[in-house]
């Protein structure tokens, strides 16, 4: 699981929120920079530390409130941590007629999570998403960077051991 | 002539100025399209889809809203197909809608409800989804009922562009979105400046006022209990719609003889101190050029534009005026002076308000407004609740008699009446300041470069060889630009007023619904002709606030004042923590 940065020693948030401001500096000046800060944030901690708002928000001059409706407007941004290993299983038409439904059931049976749930080692959580673009292979789902498509649930097991 | 196009509406041929929508060309044409999410003041949305029409040669049905008309096009309006389209539509917000309309504040003054009504919906033909979130009464002056929106975000262009304030915006996607603050926080932590302006451009009831009327009934019935009532300046010119009547409807009789019916032991007026913020502010603005103080000087007496600078500019915070706002200025009065010529304890007396605005409530509730020991002002009412109570009382406002205000915090000046209006501080604060330097007569007391609902308007005034430069902006998108010019040390005015909502207070967030801005023209209208209408019309002419500095106060600016009458500011955080 990401460590909340709320929860770090003080010297190494502050540290952590330098890291923050290297982000914004590089991005601050292109047209559109919001999403490609938030995203390299949420690279540096798991998800997005509402801390890292105010620096962003004073830097493009927007009110924190745009930031949090473009963090909670896509599935790709955590607003709290969430595990370390991320399962995004597509819940579209093409994927649920050919099987999201048993393929989700399978992931509850060896992990013991819902969709927006992480295990309580924090190793894993799960969230069902709109298209991931391949529904060629449906049902597809994706575990951090890697994409899986035609997906079986009996296959389920292979799949999470191999990020283990 | 502008360049117009021809087209057929329901098969009659229409001509309308080329680039108009569907459904304004309908509507001069005297075709009424149902809209919801649609407001004649804002962006065109699209969002809610009633509007729905049929364009020949167009595969689906099209937003009227959006829709720009061309030659030759032929639209119809009504069809089964698009009655089912809109009844579906209308339906499906209805199923994630709480159906407690009885108990709703917006009860009767519902757009979602009215269409409901017209459309003869009578039946629920999809699953009920009820919201689960709950709701926020954080703030002092709005209450959000989240699961009452319909996510039409009106509220959110007049928060984020109209106001710049930035606390409400659309969260999450799809069929979850909801209009929401950062981090899902109640107002009260959200930096708003509790302007109100949501509230009035929400078409249901998912932004109220923070219902003050149950202490004030108690208050009423309390015989031990002396209350007192003040009137805001705009409210004499907006009470009326509340019962039907045309906007700009002058009522200050019958508003009077209302509070009367209703109970309160003596009616008074907040115009009567807004003749004393005049005479405190202009030696205020005098003091200031003569020995070099911070300048511009930015009036207060708008509590929504308070709140915003102390947030969001708290660098300018020494150059607000210390003036107390009209409103907490007779409160401090009316526990003092009042209580004292009356020879009745201040413990007992209960001060109502009766004002255009919810920020109103937030000030009332400032820890530092009790300088007489007692809070300045107990309750607020916007002109809604006001509204609420007479109709509840049973009272027929536009058949009561005309009645006069109590002596002595009842009198007033043309000059204070003015204040309901954007730039009517500054003509009255010019009206004083120009006599008080030269000391001769002013002609023409007129200013109206101030005047009218342009964002910034400037006027420059020659008394007794100063130039007094002066700068008028409302709505707090327009106070940002002002402040941004002050800030940046390129704005070389004297005096700048600064109204918190589009218009002043007579486009309050607390007013009347609906107030659009051809609406607030009428009411500026109004108050005005209230101007016109008032023996005297400058405020250091009104007799009894020139008692009161002989029996009271001693002199503007004196120690008395400094204690009762004045106030200071606090730097606010501008992001939420």
């Amino acid at each position: 699981m990401s460590v909340a940065l709320e929860k770090l020693p003080s010297q190494l948030r502050e540290q952590r929120l330098k890291e923050v401001d290297q982000v914004i500096l590089r991005h601050r000046d292109r047209p559109g920079a919001l999403l490609t800060i938030l995203t390299e944030i949420q690279d540096l901690f798991g998800y997005l530390p509402e801390a890292t708002f105010k620096p962003v928000a004073q830097a493009l001059g927007i009110p924190v409130s745009q930031i949090w409706g473009v963090a909670t407007f896509y599935t790709l941004f955590n607003t709290r941590p969430r595990g370390r290993h991320m399962i995004r299983l597509c819940e579209n038409a093409p994927c649920h007629i050919q099987g999201t439904v048993a393929v989700l059931e399978a992931i509850q049976r060896e992990l013991g999570i819902a969709p927006g749930e992480d295990t309580q080692d924090g190793e894993w959580g799960l969230e069902l998403v709109s298209c991931l673009g391949i529904c060629g292979v449906a049902p597809a789902l994706m575990i951090d960077d890697q994409v899986y498509g035609n997906v079986r649930p009996e296959a389920i097991p292979a799949i999470l051991d191999s990020h283990r | 002539m502008k360049d117009q196009v021809r087209l057929t509406i329901d098969g009659r041929e229409v001509r309308a100025d080329r680039g108009s929508s569907i459904l304004a060309a309908a509507r001069d044409a005297g075709i009424t399209i149902p809209t919801l999410c649609h407001h004649p003041d804002q962006r065109v949305k699209a969002l809610c889809r009633i509007c729905v029409v049929e364009v020949e040669r167009s595969r689906t049905l099209q937003a009227a809203c959006a829709f720009p008309i061309a030659e030759d096009m032929v639209v119809r309006t009504r069809s089964p197909a698009i009655r089912e389209a809109r009844r579906t539509v209308l339906e499906l917000i209805i199923a994630r809608h709480p159906l407690d309309c009885l108990q709703c504040a917006r009860n009767l003054h519902c757009e979602l409800q009215t269409l409901a009504e017209r459309m003869g919906v009578r039946e629920a033909n999809f699953h009920r989804l009820d919201s689960s979130i709950e709701l926020d009464t954080s703030s002092p002056s709005l209450v959000r009922e989240p699961a009452k929106c319909i996510v039409c975000r009106r509220c959110v262009e007049a928060c984020q562009e109209v106001q710049q304030v930035g606390v409400l915006f659309p969260m999450h996607r799809g069929a979850d979105t909801v209009v929401g603050t950062a981090g899902d926080r109640g107002l009260l932590d959200a930096v708003c400046t509790m302007c109100g302006q949501c509230s009035l451009i929400c078409p249901t009831g998912a932004i109220t006022e923070q219902d003050h009327t149950r202490q004030v009934w108690e208050a009423l019935g309390d015989p031990k209990r002396h209350v007192v009532v003040q009137t805001a300046p705009a409210t004499r010119v907006t009470i009326g719609e509340e019962f039907g009547m045309e906007p700009g409807s002058i009522v200050t009789g019958k508003l009077v003889a209302a509070l009367r019916r209703l109970g309160f032991d003596r009616v008074f007026d907040t115009d009567f101190t807004a003749d004393l913020t005049i005479l405190e502010e202009a030696h205020e603005l005098l003091h200031r050029v003569k020995e070099g103080g911070v300048l511009p000087l930015i009036t207060s007496c708008s509590p929504g534009w308070i709140k915003y600078v102390e947030h969001f500019f708290p660098q300018l915070l020494p150059h607000l005026s210390s003036c107390k706002s009209p409103q907490q200025m007779f409160g401090a009065l009316a526990k003092t002076y009042y209580a004292e010529r009356a020879g009745i304890d201040p413990a007992d007396i209960h001060v109502v308000s009766i004002m255009p605005c919810t920020a109103k409530k937030f000030e009332a509730g400032r820890p530092e407004m009790t300088a007489s020991g007692y809070a300045d002002v107990d309750a607020v009412l916007t002109s809604r609740e006001l509204g609420r109570m007479l109709r509840e009382a049973g009272i027929d406002f536009a058949d009561l008699p005309e009645e006069e205000y109590d002596l002595p915090l009842g009198i007033s000046t043309g000059a204070a009446a003015i204040f309901g209006a954007s730039g009517g501080v500054m003509e009255a604060a010019l009206r004083t300041a120009y006599e008080t330097i030269t000391g001769s007569t002013l002609e023409v007391l007129d200013i109206t470069a101030v005047r009218g609902l342009d964002g910034i308007k400037e006027a420059a005034i020659e008394a007794g060889g100063l130039v007094v430069k002066a700068a008028v902006g409302h709505g707090l998108g327009n106070a940002r630009r002002l402040c941004e010019l002050v800030a940046g040390g390129a704005a070389d005015y004297h005096f700048i007023e600064i109204m918190g909502c589009p218009g002043g207070c007579i486009g309050g967030g607390g007013q009347p619904i609906p107030t659009t801005n051809a609406i607030r023209q009428r009411r500026i209208d109004a108050i005005y002709q209230v101007d016109r209408n008032m023996p005297i019309r400058k405020s250091h002419e009104n007799q009894v606030v020139k008692t009161l500095y002989a029996e009271f106060l001693g002199h503007p600016l004196g120690e008395k004042s400094h204690q009762l009458l004045h106030t200071h500011y606090q730097p606010r955080e501008r992001y939420p923590a």
